[in-house]
């Protein structure tokens, strides 16, 4: 009976440390493909190997221009959705001219940038992994390490690039559809006189919002990228895990940016 | 050329260790086809994930163009494998590019040609493996044999002095196995290039071989010209050969004992 109970015990706890384990051995490797991209795409051309132009631009089409639609949509429905939504709370209170002020707020410091990078972690952190993982499965990535060539130069180093300059921008007109949808609510629905709500959003909204929001997006950009690639470089095998390391790679880009974001906001709103 | 010593390697760990390579030694000369033929599961493509820096020995040596090549890293590996070129079983082109940017990639990433006389050279390449013309196909527009003849253009875009096959013939039928093999023996034969194939495929092994290395389980079970592995009395090599369901090479791949596990389950 003891020694069933301490067997059981036992067992867990081995289950337990190998869990840990692999979390541990799942973080050190991102954490070195992430310091080899960096290295890659910032120490290498101060050396002598600049970098490609050419496929930086692909990506950044692909990645940026081609998910403006969904982005502005998004965003623009948000800033609707919490228009709606505060006036509300704030009309009890007798204060609905300031739905201005709490939408700009919101939008700036947190809906702008996480709507963003949650709406990308999907659309591009998933292309990400599928595509590479595919490659990795067909040896293409064998192949390009046999030509001598760096799979993390020739295959990460463009779409990180991309995903760093693209997702600010991005969340900085996200920002501007959001305040636009909760502009439009507010002056026609709520019937807020117009010059009133942009007095009152101007007022309450500052530059540190603004750049906060910024640095929080590039910080994402990073997570996304490095999640999908490094979820891609560890596919073995065939389809099968392509299909699962995909479905991983956004859910673990997800968590990631939302940590993250709960690490900068409390970082600039409660320490600095 | 190339020679290995000694190479050892296995995989996994305690228990589920298996042995893939046991003590395998090769030459292979200077502008010679050497080819590598044996069962699946016999190990011969791990010979060549070796010979291409994939996979690092347990113990052994590999030697390339007077070099000790299987402890290097990094910058070295990458100098040594400007040398060589690979045609990889699935031709593994890039999807993304055309067959152009394709053959022209590892002159673009390692020359400093101008781009007027790289696309000289990729014509060159195309006209060599028969196919000018498809420049602007992507691969998914290709057939397999296609595939595989592009990927041999880009294998020699640097005009390597080895060209590493693997299973240059797997699933075309038999007339592309006949250009394929025709095209390894004017690289070979006319450019010197020194050639290492790993197939399956006895016959197309045997017209265009100058050697023939047969592996089974990690072990050198016959080594000689294509005469000499035919009059091989082995009787491994005769089954390989004959093609034979049965014989010293078992129908089974089962480890253990079918009566045994029989046994043990119903045990339970």
């Amino acid at each position: 009976m003891v020694r069933t109970f301490f067997g059981f015990i036992g067992r867990r706890g081995f289950e337990f440390v190998d869990v840990f384990e692999n979390f541990f051995k799942e973080i050190s490797g991102l954490y070195y493909l992430t310091r080899s991209t960096l290295y890659c795409t910032f120490i290498e051309p101060l050396r002598g190997k600049p970098n490609k132009w050419r496929p930086v631009w692909t990506q950044m089409e692909e990645v940026g221009v081609k998910s403006t639609t969904i982005v502005f949509l998004v965003s623009f429905l948000i800033g609707v959705i919490l228009a709606f939504q505060s006036a509300h709370q704030l009309s009890r209170l007798g204060a609905l001219e300031f739905v201005g002020a709490l939408v700009g707020v919101a939008i700036l410091r947190e809906l702008g940038p996480l709507m963003t990078a949650l709406v990308m972690s999907g659309r591009v952190g998933a292309a990400f992994t599928a595509e590479m993982g595919t490659m990795k499965v067909s040896d293409e990535v064998l192949a390009l390490e046999t030509m001598a060539l760096n799979p993390v130069k020739f295959l990460i180093t463009p779409r990180f690039l991309a995903l760093l300059i693209m997702l600010p921008c991005l969340t900085i007109m996200a920002d501007l559809m959001g305040i636009l949808g909760g502009f439009l609510i507010g002056v026609t629905t709520l019937g807020i006189d117009p010059v009133t709500y942009v007095n009152n959003s101007l007022d309450a909204m500052v530059v540190k919002d603004v750049v906060t929001g910024l640095i929080k997006s590039v910080v994402f950009a990073v997570i996304i990228v490095m999640v999908g690639s490094y979820m891609a470089f560890v596919i073995e095998g065939g389809a099968e895990m392509v299909g699962q390391n995909t479905r991983t790679a956004v859910v673990v880009s997800m968590i990631l940016v939302i940590i993250a974001d709960l690490i900068f906001t409390s970082l600039f709103f409660f320490v600095i | 050329m190339i020679q290995i010593k000694n190479l050892k390697k296995s995989f996994g760990e305690g228990d589920k260790r298996i042995t893939v390579l046991e003590d395998f030694s090769a030459h292979m000369e200077k502008g010679k086809i050497t080819a590598i033929i044996g069962g699946s599961g016999s190990g011969k493509s791990t010979v060549l994930k070796h010979l291409i820096g994939a996979y690092r020995p347990d113990s052994g040596e590999i030697w390339i163009d007077g070099e000790e090549v299987s402890q290097f890293t990094g910058k070295e590996i990458n100098r040594v494998r400007k040398k060589f070129g690979i045609m990889f079983q699935s031709g593994a082109l890039f999807n993304s590019l055309t067959v152009e940017d394709n053959v022209a990639l590892p002159m673009r990433e390692h020359t400093d040609l101008n781009e007027g006389t790289i696309l000289i050279m990729v014509k060159m390449k195309l006209e060599m493996v028969g196919l000018r013309g498809a420049e602007h196909l992507k691969p998914a527009q290709l057939s397999g044999g296609m595939i595989k003849r592009i990927a041999l253009a880009r294998a020699i875009a640097l005009d390597p002095k080895i060209v590493f096959y693997d299973e240059p013939s797997a699933g075309l039928d038999p007339i592309s196995i006949g250009v394929i093999d025709k095209l390894i023996m004017d690289l070979s034969r006319k450019m010197g290039i020194t050639s290492v194939v790993v197939t399956h495929e006895i016959p197309s092994a045997m017209r265009i071989a100058d050697k023939i290395i047969m592996l089974f389980k990690g072990k050198i079970v016959a080594e000689g010209t294509p005469d000499e592995i035919r009059n091989s009395d082995d009787p491994k090599v005769i089954q390989f050969i004959e093609g034979s369901p049965d014989g010293p090479i078992p129908f089974s791949k089962s480890l253990t004992d079918y009566g045994e596990e029989l046994k043990e389950m119903s045990r339970v």
